[in-house]
């Protein structure tokens, strides 16, 4: 084994070395003063960002037919949440693996989220209080074969591409839908009036602050990402760049979010995983940096340290 | 021994506080080893030097400290917005001029910190045994990105929805999503404000530690030459 290398005693290091008067307090002081005077500019002359959040409220008011297709979807087990897979459920619909390697089924199911049940059914059960029909619709539906649910749910989603909107309804042309229908109204009603929003937040607890079902919810919908397309932010607009209203954004995530540009990320299904890994390669290859044989020989190589220490060299030569 | 107590002599403490041990025995405790490591690296004379080396006077020196500026506005404006609450800033236009200055302080921090670790590499800041240093800042650098990160989910505006949303799937693609889960506000909140700001602030304060106490990296090309071999040729110490 090699024996360790005792450190450098510092008056040792800087023999021969030319010294000068320095202030070190005197320096930071400056710099707090001169970043606080800049940092308060900034913030009185552009502000930051703060567009109000999304609410299932909005969603149901601005698109209805969005919104009644995404909580069918959700009921019949079809949506993207639905079929996720770990940590939210046994689907497999988002399981990211490198060939048998799926770190995503290893950790299982943490925060589970039941689409149908908790996006639909709960929230209408618990809003039956004098509203029979609803009470009627959920009876008929749950006492359905899973089979016969599927098929009215199939019907519905399909005739819900040529749904038109009257009185704030959504309505689709006859067919075989069972109780379907009423509970997408009663749940759009809901929606309208803010309870959804409340209800897929109750949990055991007084006080929540886990927000996992409403925006899986809303994520499901196609109404978030079109909010999202008209303020620049999504993958394809580089939408980690920058914030609403064209802040910036973490633009010190470019290398992260540059990856999902380019092939063979944009097509791969586990383009996630993949950008993840070659992030994690490269951080560990600047951290590593100083034992990197060709890495660490760069700054020699090319000599932009003649203009770091450009007055140290014209004293040396 | 001498006598200690006697009349018109005030009693004197023992010098090792174990009657009977000597006090070079005593001394040799974990006490005194981590004492005498702290005060030989570590001295006020360390720490804050009068004198620097004369190629310290370059503009690269600069983007350090004022990355440290940087730091100590996004703290002071970090604690006002955490000492007011969660939606203050949404409802109180002076909570919005401090999320403001929170966020440009951000982008400053950043932009400097990015600005010191391209300075250091170009001068191969670890040379001479200073890898641990060069190590520690990258990995202040990574730590601050997740601290920014915490901080964009947990906004409360359209903005941390959205990240949250996209940033889940990479999350759970690495089987952490439902140990990190970027959609729970409470548990984003609890690491932005308390858990990964006092990390940084921590690394930053051994990384500069760590730079008081070896000193600056002499420039490239001007190799420090151990007393016992020099007027020899040596190599790059610790390239």
């Amino acid at each position: 084994m090699r024996a360790r290398r005792p450190p450098i005693e510092k008056a040792d290091y800087y023999r021969g070395v030319r010294m000068a008067p320095y202030d070190l307090v005197k320096e930071l002081s400056i710099a707090l003063v001169g970043m606080l005077v800049v940092v308060l500019l900034l913030s009185a002359l552009l502000s930051s960002p703060d567009v109000p959040s999304a609410t299932i409220q909005a969603w149901a008011k601005s698109d209805p037919v969005d919104f009644v297709t995404t909580a069918a979807t959700e009921l019949a087990g079809q949506s993207p949440t639905a079929q996720y897979g770990p940590p939210y459920n046994d689907g497999s619909g988002s399981i990211q693996g490198l060939g048998p390697i799926e770190p995503q089924q290893w950790a299982g199911v943490h925060v589970a989220v039941n689409a149908p049940l908790d996006f639909v059914l709960e929230p209408l059960a618990q809003s039956t209080t004098g509203n029979p029909s609803l009470r009627a619709a959920l009876g008929r539906f749950d006492a359905a074969s899973p089979a016969q649910q599927q098929k009215w749910l199939n019907a519905y989603i399909q005739a819900l591409g040529s749904a038109t909107l009257a009185n704030a309804e959504v309505t689709v042309k006859s067919g075989a839908y069972g109780p379907v229908p009423i509970l997408m109204t009663q749940l759009l009603g809901l929606a309208r009036t803010g309870g959804l929003d409340a209800l897929l937040l109750t949990s055991d607890h007084f006080y929540q602050t886990d927000y996992s079902k409403p925006l899986l919810f809303l994520g499901d919908g196609g109404y978030f990402s079109g909010l999202a397309q008209a303020q620049d932010l999504t993958g394809s607009q580089w939408g980690m760049m920058n914030e609403t209203g064209r802040y910036p954004g973490q633009a010190w995530l470019w290398l992260f979010t540059l990856w999902y540009q380019v092939p063979p990320f944009t097509t791969a299904s586990n383009a996630d995983l993949l950008v993840v890994v070659v992030m994690t390669v490269l951080s560990l290859a600047l951290l590593l940096i100083p034992f990197i044989p060709g890495l660490r020989d760069i700054p020699r190589w090319i000599p932009v340290h003649r203009l770091i220490w450009r007055r140290h060299y014209q004293h040396t030569g | 021994m001498t006598e200690t107590g006697g009349a018109g002599t005030p009693p004197s403490p023992p010098a090792d506080g174990v009657a009977g041990t000597p006090v070079a025995e005593a001394e040799g405790g974990w006490t005194a080893a981590v004492r005498g490591r702290l005060t030989s690296r570590l001295s006020v004379d360390e720490l804050l030097p009068a004198r620097q080396p004369a190629y310290v006077g370059s503009w690269v020196y600069v983007f350090g400290v004022v990355t440290i500026a940087a730091l100590v506005w996004v703290v002071a404006s970090g604690c006002v917005l955490a000492l007011m609450g969660s939606a203050w800033w949404h409802t109180s236009s002076l909570g919005h001029f401090f999320n403001s200055i929170h966020f440009w302080s951000v982008q400053m921090f950043f932009i400097f910190m990015v600005l010191h670790l391209w300075g250091q590499y170009w001068g191969a800041g670890w040379r001479d045994g200073r890898a641990k240093t060069w190590m520690v800042g990258v990995v202040i650098f990574l730590f601050s990105i997740v601290t920014a990160f915490t901080g964009y989910l947990v906004q409360q505006n359209f903005d941390s929805q959205w990240i949250a949303v996209n940033a889940k799937d990479a999350v759970n693609s690495t089987g952490l999503g439902g140990f990190f889960n970027v959609l729970n506000f409470g548990q984003m909140y609890g690491l932005h404000v308390m858990l990964l700001p006092i990390g940084v602030t921590l690394l930053v304060v051994l990384h500069i530690l760590q730079v008081r106490s070896r000193g600056v990296v002499r420039p490239i090309g001007d190799p420090y030459v151990p007393e016992a071999t020099a007027g020899g040729v040596t190599a790059e110490a610790g390239r």
